[in-house]
């Protein structure tokens, strides 16, 4: 009964860490080109947070498979491979079944590959725990991703278009605000965003000393 | 001529890759705490970007001559690292003064998403070898602008300025690349000639 319970705990703790406590764009900022690139439709903002978790989970497991036979010099090579492997995979599968999505994400979509989180959960959780660990871990971080992703492009979508998932939502007299739509309105909205998540969570980083 | 003139010039400004594109943003947030290691890391990926966007023109070519474009993402990025790694070990033998300067660097670039998206935007766009060339050299200048433009308002900001304590550090950079990338978008339209 003792050993379930921890057990429950170590996978709750994983998956809490991911999400929220050490959120990858929130806390570690990272993974933010795709993050701002891709935010100004909320269809765009889930395809690629569903990707990336896909991917991050697929190449968890296999790294975390392999991790006692992967010589230390060519770690980095053998993550890209792998990474590179499951984007090709999430490239595909777009096109043949989203073809409007995979337009719109167009290159951001092999981007993938060198999204830091991706790179990241491989060399900080996954080359050093055991596989059902790293799934877990790779889901809980795809998910924070994801869920950032979409609030900051529910924002973005509204303020630009007036709709949300391609529904109109607001009054016929709404002005279009076009910039959100651009790189500018994605900078505000997710600096906005990572300041009051960080107020919410009380973390806030030292002020940096000038060097 | 004045097509590969005009393809620098817009992607250092209306089309700068870091400000417009989105791109390279871990590094450029990370690594712009000061204006001396912005400019350094910004010349290492001048130099790897257009080596590796003339590189991996014609391997393009090869793999669409045998229809294996799929393959295309997990090709380049092995010709990333590895002419990154070559680059690394070229300079510490032959040039050390240079390695000392910015060979640090170097190993993060790999994972600078500029470096591959100049490779997938050469592809979507269907760009000539030249164009390539002058696409790869133009983003990359346009990256090392916006990166040192960051690094000396930051630099300035951690002197006299004191931001929300839930802004400070990552927090306001977002907010500072907003105004820049604001200010980008100002070139739209932009003519030469």
């Amino acid at each position: 009964m003792k050993l379930i319970r921890l057990k429950y705990t170590k996978w709750f703790n994983i998956s809490k860490d991911g999400i929220a406590k050490n959120n990858p764009i929130v806390v570690a900022v990272l993974g933010i080109c795709s993050a701002l690139a891709v935010t100004n439709k909320v269809e765009n903002a889930i395809a690629m947070g569903l990707g990336v978790t896909f991917v991050i989970m697929g190449s968890s497991l296999v790294i975390s498979l392999i991790r006692n036979h992967i010589p230390p010099g060519v770690r980095m090579v053998t993550y890209m491979v792998v990474i590179s492997t499951f984007v090709i995979s999430v490239q595909s599968f777009l096109q043949a079944f989203f073809p409007i999505i995979a337009k719109a994400l167009g290159a951001y979509v092999g981007l993938i590959i060198t999204n830091c989180i991706v790179m990241g959960r491989q060399e900080a959780f996954a080359v050093k725990n055991p596989v059902k660990y790293s799934i877990i871990d790779g889901f809980a971080s795809g998910m924070g991703y994801t869920f950032v992703l979409i609030c900051v492009a529910l924002v973005r979508e509204f303020l630009a278009f007036g709709t949300i998932l391609n529904y109109q939502i607001a009054s016929a007299s709404w002005q279009n605000w076009v910039v959100m739509a651009m790189a500018p309105g994605g900078f505000f909205v997710l600096g906005l965003f990572i300041w009051g998540i960080r107020e919410l969570i009380k973390y806030y980083e030292t002020t940096e000393s000038a060097s | 001529m004045k097509n590969l003139f005009e393809i620098i010039i817009s992607s250092l400004t209306n089309q700068n890759i870091a400000l417009i594109y989105i791109l390279g943003m871990c590094p450029l947030i990370a690594i712009s705490t000061n204006v001396k290691n912005a400019k350094g890391m910004g010349i290492a990926v001048v130099f790897v970007v257009t080596l590796t966007g003339i590189i991996n023109w014609p391997i393009y070519m090869l793999l669409k001559s045998t229809g294996t474009t799929q393959l295309s993402l997990l090709v380049f990025i092995i010709t990333i690292a590895a002419t990154v790694q070559f680059l690394e070990m070229f300079l510490a033998k032959f040039i050390p003064k240079l390695y000392n300067s910015f060979g640090i660097f170097l190993p993060l670039i790999t994972v600078n998403c500029v470096v591959l998206a100049v490779s997938l935007f050469f592809v979507n766009r269907e760009y000539s070898f030249l164009e390539t060339a002058a696409f790869s050299f133009g983003s990359s200048l346009g990256w090392l602008l916006a990166i040192v433009l960051l690094a000396g308002i930051r630099q300035k900001m951690a002197k006299y300025s004191n931001p929300p304590k839930g802004l400070a550090g990552k927090g306001i950079v977002f907010i500072i690349l907003g105004i820049l990338s604001l200010a980008f978008i100002g070139f739209t339209g932009l003519s030469l000639f």
